[in-house]
C-alpha cells in the first residue's frame, strides 16, 4: 500500500457563515487577508515538506474562487515541492483538463516538474467539480469527452520525440506540437484519473491508469471499483493489480480515542464549511437531467450534508479516525469490502487543525498503520480479494442521499 | 420531420400566412393561448430546438448558428414563402442571425425580448447571467408578477427533468460568448425586411433599454413595450401581445 498525504490548503478564517451565501465562486476576496494567506501557504508547504521527511507521498489539487482550497494553480505548488523535497513522489490530482484551454501547456508543465524533480511526478487528470464551471467560464457539457480528448493530446505530446505533430480534434486544435522538455520518466509519468461511477471507470481501466475515488464510501465504492476491475479484465485479460486503484478518505489518528475524535472533528470542517447554493453546484450540462432536477428542487441542495456527524461519516467510510489499531481495522474493513486498492489517499489537514496535531497523526500513521497496510496489500491476490468482496452483503453505511456527487472529481 | 438527418419536432397549426416561431430558453410555447389566437390568422410553424423538451442534441451542435442552418433547411424543405419570422429571447437571436444569413423567404421579422447582441461596454452585464442566479432572483427578473414563476418544489419530477434538460440545452447554445454574437452588430445592415421589437416593460433579463439599443441597430425597426410583463410578454399579457403582433404583421 502506498500512502499519500493531502490537504486542500483552505482559508478557514471566514466571517459568520450566515453572512454569505456561498463559500465558493462568489465569496468576495476581501475576506482573504494577504498576510494570513501568506502564512497559510507556507504552513501547508511545510506540512508537505514534512511528508518528505516522514516518508509519505505528497498529494495536492486545485480549485478556483473558493476558501475551501486556496490553490488555483496546482502545477505551481508542484513546482515548489519538486525543488523543496527530495524523496516523496508528487501526486497532482489533478489537472482539471476540461477547464484548461491548452492541454499542450499542461503537458509542458508536467514535463517540466517531472524533470526538475528527477521523475517524481504522478500526474492526475480530473473532469473537475461543478463549482468550477463559473470560475473557469467553461460549459461542463461533454466535460468527460473534453477530458479524454485533452488526455490523448497530452499523452501524445509526452511520447512524441521526433518533432512536431498535428492535432485537430473536436475540442482542441494544435498544429505544431513538440514539447520541451520531454518528461524525465519514460515513456511518461504515471497517470491517475478520478472516477465517479461504473461508467467513468471503464476508460480509465482501458488505459491501465490509476483510478482514484474520493469519498464514495461503502454505498458506492464497489460500483466504481467493480466497474474498473471488470473493464480491466475484459480489456487486458488479467486482473487489475491493486496498485491501479486508489481511495481517498479523511483520516485522523491520535494516541488515544479522545484525541483522535477531537482531531477528526476538526477535519470535518472540510465538509461542514462547504456551503454552496444550487446555482453553483448545478451548472448546465454537468449533471445528467435527473440529478440536475433534484438539485433544482433543492432535494440535495449542494449535495453535501450541512451537518455531517463524525459517526455518520465514519460509518460511511468517508472518515477513518481513532487510535492506530482502530484506524488500521477501519481501513482494512473498508479495503476488504471494496475489493482492495493499492493507494490510500489521506486528507489529513483541514480547517483549524493545528500543524502540530496534523504532524502527530501523520507520524502515527507512518509508524503504526502503514506497515500493517503494506503487509496486507503485499500478501493479497486481486482476484481472490474481488471474489471475497462480492460475497460480502451490501453495507449501506449512513444514507446521505446524493452526498459525494460533487466531491468525486 | 427529418432535417439534416435528425428528427425535429415541429408543431404546425392554423392557416394563413406562415409564421415561423422560434422559442426561447424556457422551451416550446406553441401551445400557449397567444399562439392559439395567432393561429386564427397565421399558419404557425414552431420547431423545437434540438435539446429542448426532452429531445436529443446532435453531438456536433454547440452554437446558435447550428439552429440557423437547421431552420434555413426547414424553410426550404417546407417551401415556405413570405414568412413572418418571430423569435423569443434566444430564439430572437436565432431569428436575427437567420434574417442576416438569408431573408429571401421572409417578409417580416419580430423579435420578442431578444438577446443576441452586446449593447454596452466590456464590463457591463448587458444580459443577466441566468446560470448564476438563485431561483428566487430568477423569478424576479423573468416575470412582472413573480408568483407566475414555476414552483420547483411542487413540480412533478418528470417536468422538472425536462426543465433541467432545457437549461442544459440553453447552456449549450449560449454559454460563451454569453447570449450574443460579437459579430452580429456588424452584419445587421443586411436585414432589410420590416422589423419590430416587442418587449416586456419589466424584463430584467434584457431590459427595455437593451431592447431600444438593439432596435436602433436595425434600420427602420420599431418597438412596442408591453406594460405589466417581464421577459415573456406573450405569457403575462397575451392580449396586448397578440394585438402588437397583428398591428405589425396582420
Amino acid at each position: 500500500m502506498e500512502s499519500w498525504w493531502f490537504t486542500e490548503d483552505c482559508y478557514p478564517h471566514l466571517p459568520d457563515e450566515d453572512s454569505y451565501r456561498s463559500i465558493r465562486v462568489d465569496l468576495p476576496n476581501i475576506h482573504c487577508e494577504p498576510e494570513t494567506a501568506h502564512e497559510l501557504y507556507n504552513r501547508y508547504l511545510d506540512l508537505w515538506c514534512a511528508c518528505d521527511e516522514i516518508g509519505l507521498g505528497i498529494m495536492l489539487n486545485e480549485h478556483h474562487q473558493t476558501a475551501t482550497c486556496m490553490v488555483p494553480a496546482a502545477p505551481i505548488m508542484l513546482g515548489i515541492l519538486a525543488r523543496q523535497t527530495e524523496k516523496s513522489r508528487l501526486l497532482i490530482l489533478g489537472n482539471p483538463l476540461p477547464n484548461r484551454n491548452q492541454p499542450v501547456r499542461v503537458a509542458e508543465e508536467m514535463a517540466l516538474v517531472d524533470v526538475i524533480s528527477k521523475g517524481r511526478v504522478e500526474c492526475g487528470f480530473v473532469r473537475s467539480v461543478p463549482y468550477e464551471a463559473a470560475a473557469a467560464n467553461i460549459l461542463p457539457y461533454q466535460g468527460a469527452e473534453r477530458m479524454w480528448e485533452a488526455h490523448d493530446l497530452i499523452m501524445k505530446a509526452w511520447t512524441t520525440h521526433d518533432g512536431p505533430f498535428n492535432f485537430e480534434g473536436k475540442f482542441y486544435h494544435h498544429r505544431q506540437v513538440n514539447i520541451w522538455p520531454r518528461p524525465y520518466q519514460q515513456p511518461h509519468p504515471p497517470v491517475w484519473i478520478t472516477m465517479g461511477s461504473h461508467g467513468s471507470a471503464k476508460q480509465v481501466a482501458h488505459h491501465k491508469h490509476v483510478g482514484a475515488v474520493f469519498l464514495a464510501g461503502y454505498p458506492r465504492i464497489r460500483d466504481v471499483f467493480d466497474g474498473y476491475r471488470q473493464a480491466y479484465l475484459d480489456a487486458h485479460g488479467t486482473h487489475a493489480p491493486l496498485d491501479r486503484l486508489a481511495y481517498l478518505g479523511l483520516c485522523y489518528i491520535g494516541e488515544n480515542e479522545k484525541v483522535a475524535e477531537e482531531g477528526a472533528r476538526k477535519l470535518l470542517w472540510y465538509m461542514e464549511a462547504n456551503k454552496v447554493p444550487p446555482e453553483w453546484s448545478n451548472p448546465p450540462g454537468y449533471h445528467p437531467p435527473a440529478v440536475a432536477a433534484n438539485v433544482m428542487k433543492g432535494v440535495t441542495g449542494s449535495g453535501v450534508p450541512t451537518n455531517p456527524t463524525l459517526e455518520n461519516q465514519m460509518a460511511r467510510g468517508n472518515v477513518f479516525a481513532g487510535t492506530p489499531d482502530q484506524v488500521f481495522e477501519q481501513i482494512k474493513a473498508f479495503w476488504e469490502y471494496s475489493g482492495g486498492f493499492g493507494h490510500m489517499l489521506l486528507m489529513g489537514q483541514a480547517g483549524f487543525l493545528s500543524d502540530e496535531d496534523a504532524l502527530k497523526s501523520m507520524r502515527l500513521y507512518k509508524s503504526e498503520v502503514e506497515p500493517r497496510l503494506k503487509e496486507l496489500v503485499a500478501n493479497a491476490d486481486p482476484a481472490e480479494l474481488w471474489e471475497k468482496s462480492k460475497a460480502m452483503p451490501v453495507k449501506d453505511g449512513a444514507d446521505l442521499g446524493n452526498f459525494g456527487i460533487e466531491f468525486v472529481r | 420531420m427529418m432535417l439534416q438527418g435528425q428528427e425535429i419536432d415541429v408543431v404546425r397549426k392554423g392557416s394563413g400566412q406562415p409564421l415561423l416561431l422560434l422559442h426561447g430558453g424556457g422551451g416550446p410555447i406553441a401551445g400557449m393561448p397567444f399562439a392559439e389566437k395567432l393561429a386564427e390568422k397565421f399558419e404557425i410553424v414552431a420547431p423545437t430546438h434540438p435539446g429542448f423538451a426532452g429531445s436529443r442534441i446532435p453531438d456536433h451542435f454547440n452554437r446558435v448558428d447550428d439552429l440557423v442552418f437547421l431552420y434555413l433547411d426547414l424553410l426550404e424543405e417546407l417551401d415556405l414563402k413570405d414568412v413572418v419570422l418571430m423569435g423569443f429571447s434566444m430564439g430572437g437571436w436565432t431569428a436575427t442571425e437567420l434574417a442576416v444569413a438569408n431573408a429571401s423567404r421572409l417578409s417580416k421579422l419580430i423579435l420578442v425580448d431578444s438577446v443576441g447582441v452586446k449593447v454596452g461596454g466590456r464590463e457591463d452585464r448587458d444580459i443577466a447571467d441566468v446560470f448564476a442566479l438563485p431561483s428566487e432572483k430568477l423569478a424576479e427578473i423573468m416575470f412582472h408578477d413573480s408568483s407566475l414563476a414555476p414552483n420547483l418544489q411542487e413540480m412533478p419530477d418528470e417536468q422538472l427533468q425536462v426543465m433541467a434538460g432545457n437549461r442544459m440545452a440553453l447552456g449549450v447554445y449560449t454559454w460563451d460568448p454569453y447570449m450574443h454574437n460579437p459579430k452580429l452588430p456588424h452584419r445587421l445592415h443586411r436585414i432589410k425586411i420590416p422589423t419590430h421589437f416587442i418587449w416586456g416593460a419589466s424584463d430584467g433579463l434584457v431590459t427595455v433599454d437593451y431592447g431600444r439599443k438593439f432596435c436602433k441597430m436595425i434600420d427602420g425597426a420599431t418597438m412596442t413595450v408591453i406594460e405589466k410583463a417581464g421577459h415573456s410578454p406573450q405569457m403575462e399579457q397575451p392580449d396586448a401581445f397578440v394585438e402588437a403582433v397583428l398591428k405589425f404583421a396582420g
